[in-house]
């Protein structure tokens, strides 16, 4: 309690208003040891009785206290307070009144959403500017981070332009699936999007280009993963070049043989892959059949039974 | 939160916010798989998912097995129907692949047991006259595989078992119902999972 009291009055002291240490510990005393109000409260509830007697606005009292600068990629945990340097990916529109902005920002180390309240009196941001965003409260939904800017919440422009990167993701488990549109496809000239029927949903009916790619699905038991595998990455994963492909597809007059092909060796077998993330995707940079030894694994298993009894 | 927002680029959303999420395919034995017996659902429109709860507690709507082909069987009358029986170390799965799978049936057609092969398929419970349940696999993907990813497959679906084990003595909600209804005995699966294992050891 002393603690407290001593720590509150330094942070008054810095504001230049004197308060009595005795003051405030017969304020905590009274509210810690006869209306069993917990520590935490207690502090707060002092602190904001003093920045009434004194006219503080409490923005002042708090703001002060520096949050953590953190990369974006860093943000693991719900309701933690820090300062991010990002450049403004993608704004998206909001018809929502309580949200004056949203959308994606990012630092080298990959993406984050953000919501600014219209509360929060805050600047406009711009899409492709870079800002430091001080003082926003992290959040957590769906199991995806985002940070909301509230009027505790600082906005500064910055002149550099910060490069947006990404982290490579790493997940491993069995191919439980090879998607639709995987294997053999061919894509438009003009906007590389994949054909569906010989026709591009933004250009009509085109003359096709070739190409080869995987569309999957990793599943551990716990979670599933989409995976995004390119022309590169395919044919070294299945040992057949494009142009192999396009003779099967050929001799067999279907473009579905490829995608056998592809099924027939991945599905129901276990891969390790890592890449950048995108959106659901992971964009695979490698991948490898996960050949790790199991013998570890089947040691730690037979022991396991024993440990628990006793 | 994200769902009011109106985005620019769709393709930035992951589908999962749209409301669709693909479903888990989860690992179990074939004893556990084979004492599975409770169906329930999420929700009540036609559109929930339904489960099959394992005595292990996890609520099944896709499961993926791994194990050796040893007999198979196409029973279909006018179309084909194939049904075939998949082997673990704890007993034996009933795979059906019939003319709404088509590509599980074609590879069921051509594979001569006894081979591995790795099923990814929707659990489906049948009730006898005499009020017994049978559960069997109905087929999405089957593919022949090899011994090294059927040991793996063995470890990896001990693993889970023993995680879901131990979460049978918290208060899960899947937990707290399959041990209601089955009063599960979590030392005979702990048995399950050790057999499972030492005849890998061997």
């Amino acid at each position: 309690m002393k603690e407290i009291a001593t720590k509150i009055e330094a942070r008054f002291c810095e504001l230049g208003v004197k308060v009595q240490p005795d003051e405030i510990e017969t304020r905590l005393d009274q509210l810690i040891n006869k209306f069993k109000v917990p520590p935490e409260e207690a502090r707060r509830n002092v602190i904001n009785y003093f920045l009434k007697v004194h006219n503080i606005p409490r923005t002042e009292f708090f703001e002060k206290r520096e949050t953590p600068q953190v990369k974006t990629s860093e943000i693991k945990e719900d309701g933690k307070w820090v300062t991010v340097r990002g450049k403004i990916v993608q704004l998206w529109e909001s018809n929502q009144e309580s949200i004056a902005q949203a959308g994606l920002l990012g630092d080298e180390s990959g993406t984050i959403k953000f919501t600014k309240w219209t509360k929060a009196g805050l600047p406009s941001v711009e899409e492709g500017k870079s800002y430091l965003f001080k003082n926003v409260i992290t959040s957590e939904w769906q199991g995806q981070f985002n940070i909301k800017l509230n009027k505790t919440s600082e906005i500064i422009p910055l002149k550099e332009d910060i490069e947006v990167g990404s982290t490579p993701v790493e997940f491993s488990g069995a191919i439980v699936d090879v998607q639709s549109g995987s294997g053999l496809i061919k894509r438009c000239p003009e906007c590389n999007r994949a054909l569906v029927k010989g026709a591009c949903g933004e250009h009509g009916k085109v003359e096709g280009i070739y190409d080869l790619r995987i569309k999957a699905v990793l599943d551990d038991g716990e979670k599933v993963q989409d995976i995004l595998l390119n022309r590169e990455i395919t044919e070294a994963l299945i040992g057949i070049t494009l142009d192999k492909a396009k003779e099967m597809a050929t001799e067999a007059l279907d473009q579905a043989v490829v995608l056998d092909f592809i099924k027939n060796r991945l599905v129901g077998r276990y891969f390790m892959v890592s890449g950048a993330k995108l959106d659901r995707f992971i964009l695979v940079e490698t991948i490898k059949q996960d050949v790790r030894p199991i013998d570890e694994d089947i040691k730690r298993l037979l022991a396991t039974p024993v440990a628990q009894e006793a | 939160m994200a769902g009011n927002l109106n985005p620019k680029r769709t393709s930035e959303f992951p589908k999962s916010e749209g409301g669709f999420v693909r479903e888990v395919a989860h690992r179990v034995f074939a004893a556990e798989f084979r004492e599975s017996n409770l169906q329930a659902k999420d929700g009540h429109d036609q559109y929930s998912p339904s489960y099959l709860l394992t005595p292990t507690g996890v609520k099944v709507n896709r499961i993926f097995v791994v194990g050796t082909l040893t007999e198979k069987e196409d029973i279909g009358t006018e179309a084909q129907f194939w049904r075939g029986r998949i082997v673990d170390p704890t007993g034996a799965f009933f795979v059906s692949a019939g003319q709404y799978q088509p590509e599980a049936a074609q590879v069921l057609a051509k594979t001569t047991p006894p081979e591995f092969i790795a099923v990814i398929g929707k659990p489906s419970t049948y009730t006898t006259k005499e009020g017994n349940v049978l559960t069997s696999i109905r087929a999405e993907s089957l593919q022949i595989v090899d011994a090294a990813t059927r040991d793996r497959w063995v470890v990896d679906c001990a693993k889970h078992t023993m995680e879901r084990l131990e979460r049978l003595k918290g208060d899960n909600p899947d937990a707290v119902k399959a041990k209601e209804h089955y009063s599960t005995n979590v030392e005979h699966y702990r048995a399950m999972v050790a057999q499972a294992i030492e005849s890998l050891a061997k």
